[in-house]
């Protein structure tokens, strides 16, 4: 396959997943301005902000925070190059250069969405309710990943696209963490307070995993379970181990395709055993924060790597 | 008051060919039109084929007008076209060998010297070069008018990278889809296995230096030009790589892709850019997209170019005067298509004649193409003449002059409900190791009433041609 085809491919899958880890952090948010909270909950948008990736370019754009102008920010603005309808423009875009290479379910899912995308822009937002959007985006995204699971050769783009996936979620799943890691420290004097509860709950949400997380640990919840499982539970779709175990699995369905291995492929190996031998209390005694840090970098670099390996055209 | 030949009523009577779709239209409710219009759209619009206007700005997501009401030809009148189209492609085919060559037509008078050799579409670059099979235009896109039951002419011949192909097999589809039962009252030839016999084409004239199955791909400008959604369409179909000019390179003594795997050999391009952009250092050193040193793989055997550099030289419309001229030279044989009457405003005779009679002729420059830079007296005011006559003045030898001629119309959907809009057809025929033609086109319809310009990029639309079996 054209290198230039494999970094199309995997920019979709990229871009897909970033929009879709958007709109549940919309999502969050608009439950948050549900509840009774009389502090705080300004906060939270702030933190919404912040694991978006983009919060420096929005206090640039419209000062403090606020919801109305935080939903036009991360949904509909496209001077935010992270916002939904800048991110399904653009796995859109990288669609019809590769038409090719995708079927014609495929192209017509995300071009679909690109479409309504456009119809929805043409609207009053006042008459569009947040929760009617993330829907949307939900709905899309899922068809998009449905399209391409019942319907793609498994190549070498499949490949390309599953990495793209993976590796986009395994990067929100530590952002999101990271942003609202203090939470889950073991702090004497807030355990077991309704104020933690909802804390671990909205983290959970914005993960989809609220009652999933239920029914993997039962019992309590606890920091140490939720950073079980959203760091090293194989059974949790977007824990940290499956997002790497996911790549690894892809690369190495590479290797055997293309009879070599690659540095990109050596890499996450690397990642995948150093996080098979770490438990939670290891993490904790790190640091949470120290070990996400380390993992969102690691990340950036197997990206690289990836790009060095596959996409640029020239041979490692 | 000049009077159009229409395709469907003469004298009040149906002819034949569309005898069926009488009915079709008298049967169909408005509303079921408009519906059926509708969904067509909505069609197009989520494959995607859409189009781009150079320079206009806009809707980059243009749509090309899409008419439902089908174009018939009887076999009859194919079977004329079809021998007129492809003894067209030999001859334009015969006339490249030989002026790349020893220039036999020049050296018998029957061309003058400096309309091939000075001609800016003549590329040195292969003088004496012969491509695989003695080809040059593998696709050879011929503009066909009609002005009455059995009266055709040749507008233009384009031996380049004729586009449009993909509207032909998707207005097909697109009617097959919403009509099937029109398919069933009508026995109609098939056009989908164009790209078949395309990629057999292309895969006949591999390089000499070519020892396997030939590795085929379709070099694009990219996703900003106005015809990529064709490119990869045809990639698509035919199941060929579509590249960029960065996706290839030259090593030693071949041409390579740059895939995920290392390089791939590549040993036929079927180019949709042209020449000046495909090896800088061959041609324009500041082009971003060409290839460095592909000319040099071309020209020792390495890769084959489709359609060969330096094909543009037989489409260029002063050449096209002596079309007729190849014929009779290189096969012996008489036109059987006629050419429209051309005064060059070359010579002073003819521009004299031009000049006097700017209100009635269409006037066209002679490198200028989609509709642009033209003239259609008949259709323009007294001041647009005027300030195309100084045009003409400043340089006579850039314009070629044609009577308007009368375009046959056939009915088609309008706001209204049924009415004649002019329309021309463009046939693809494909020449390799042998010279074949789906029995179809691009039936082009100028959706203005009364206009005579087809053109998509001035508002014309398409519709699907049919060819009916005997």
């Amino acid at each position: 396959m054209l290198s230039r085809t494999a970094d199309n491919l995997y920019w979709i899958a990229r871009y897909m997943e970033r929009a879709e880890t958007i709109a549940r952090l919309l999502e969050v948010g608009a439950r948050i301005s549900l509840l009774p909270s009389t502090q705080g909950y300004k906060t939270e948008w702030d933190s919404l902000l912040k694991a978006s990736g983009n919060s420096g370019g929005y206090v640039a754009k419209y000062g403090p925070p606020n919801q109305h102008n935080i939903e036009s920010y991360l949904f509909f603005d496209r001077d935010n190059s992270n916002s939904v309808a800048s991110c399904l423009t653009l796995a859109r875009e990288n669609a019809r250069i590769v038409r090719t290479a995708l079927t014609t379910q495929v192209w017509d899912a995300l071009n679909t969405a690109f479409q309504e995308l456009k119809l929805l822009e043409a609207q009053p937002r006042a008459t569009l309710e947040l929760s009617r959007l993330t829907d949307w985006v939900m709905k899309h995204t899922a068809m998009v990943r449905g399209a391409i699971d019942a319907t793609l050769l498994r190549n070498d783009g499949y490949n390309f696209l599953n990495i793209g996936y993976y590796l986009e979620r395994g990067d929100s799943t530590a952002r999101l963490m990271d942003v609202k890691y203090y939470v889950l420290l073991p702090r004497a004097g807030y355990v077991g307070t309704g104020q933690d509860n909802d804390q671990w709950s909205m983290l959970l949400r914005a993960l989809s995993a609220n009652r999933a997380f239920h029914w993997a640990y039962g019992g309590e919840i606890t920091p140490a379970k939720i950073a079980h499982f959203l760091i090293l539970n194989p059974q949790c779709p977007r824990s940290i181990w499956t997002c790497v175990a996911g790549m690894n699995n892809h690369m190495a369905r590479l290797a055997t395709l293309y009879g070599r291995d690659t540095e990109a492929q050596v890499a996450t190996t690397a990642l995948l055993a150093e996080l098979q031998d770490q438990s939670t209390d290891q993490i904790f005694e790190e640091g949470l924060h120290e070990f996400l840090s380390r993992y969102i970098r690691q990340v950036a670099n197997l990206g690289v790597v990836i790009h060095n390996s596959y996409l640029s055209g020239d041979m490692h | 008051m000049t009077t159009y030949f229409n395709e469907m009523f003469q004298d009040g009577n149906v002819r034949s060919p569309y005898a069926r779709l009488e009915g079709w239209t008298r049967d169909m409710p408005a509303d079921l039109r408009l519906a059926k219009q509708a969904e067509a759209e909505a069609l197009f619009r989520r494959i995607g084929i859409t189009f781009a206007v150079y320079g206009e700005g806009g809707d980059p997501d243009r749509l090309i007008p899409f008419d439902m009401f089908p174009r018939v030809f009887t076999a009859n009148e194919w079977a004329k076209l079809e021998r007129g189209i492809k003894q067209r492609a030999r001859a334009l085919n015969a006339f490249l060998v030989d002026v790349y060559g020893r220039g036999e037509i020049v050296r018998a008078g029957r061309i003058p010297a400096g309309l091939v050799y000075q001609n800016a579409a003549y590329e040195r670059a292969v003088a004496g070069f012969v491509p695989p099979k003695g080809v040059y235009s593998h696709i050879v896109g011929i503009d066909i008018v009609r002005t009455g039951p059995t009266d055709f002419y040749v507008l233009e011949d384009n031996c380049r990278t004729p586009s449009g192909v993909s509207y032909m097999l998707e207005s097909r589809e697109m009617m097959m889809r919403m009509f099937p039962d029109l398919f069933r009252e009508n026995r109609i030839e098939p056009v989908d296995n164009y790209h078949e016999i395309l990629r057999r084409t292309l895969a006949s004239v591999a390089p000499a230096k070519c020892d396997r199955d030939p590795t085929i791909v379709i070099l694009t400008p990219g996703q900003f030009n106005s015809a990529y959604y064709e490119h990869s369409f045809l990639a698509d179909l035919m199941g060929v790589e579509l590249v960029e000019g960065q996706d290839l390179f030259v090593d030693g003594e071949y041409v390579y892709m740059r895939t995920t795997e290392g390089p791939k050999r590549v040993d036929v391009i079927y180019r949709r850019i042209d020449d000046a952009y495909i090896d800088p250092l061959c041609f324009r050193a500041d082009s971003m997209l060409g290839i460095p040193g592909l000319m040099d793989v071309y020209r020792s055997g390495g890769v084959s170019i489709c359609s060969a550099p330096g094909a543009g030289v037989a489409d260029d419309k002063a050449v096209y005067t002596y079309v007729p001229e190849m014929i009779r030279f290189y096969l012996g044989e008489e036109p059987i298509l006629n050419n429209v009457p051309t005064w060059k405003c070359a010579g002073a005779d003819d521009l004299g004649y031009v000049l006097s009679n700017l209100g009635e002729l269409v006037v066209k420059e002679v490198h200028g193409s989609g509709g642009y830079g033209m003239l259609v007296g008949p259709k323009s005011t007294k001041l647009q003449i005027e300030q195309f006559r100084a045009l003409i003045l400043a340089n006579p030898g850039n314009y070629i002059a044609q009577p308007t001629l009368a375009l046959s119309t056939t009915p088609t959907f309008v706001d209204q409900g049924i009415a004649p809009r002019h329309v021309d057809l463009r046939p693809y025929c494909l020449v390799g190791e042998r010279i074949e033609l789906v029995p179809g086109g691009l039936t082009r319809v100028a959706l203005t009433e009364g206009s005579l310009v087809v053109n998509s990029s001035q508002g014309g639309g398409v519709k699907d041609t049919w060819v009916l079996a005997e």
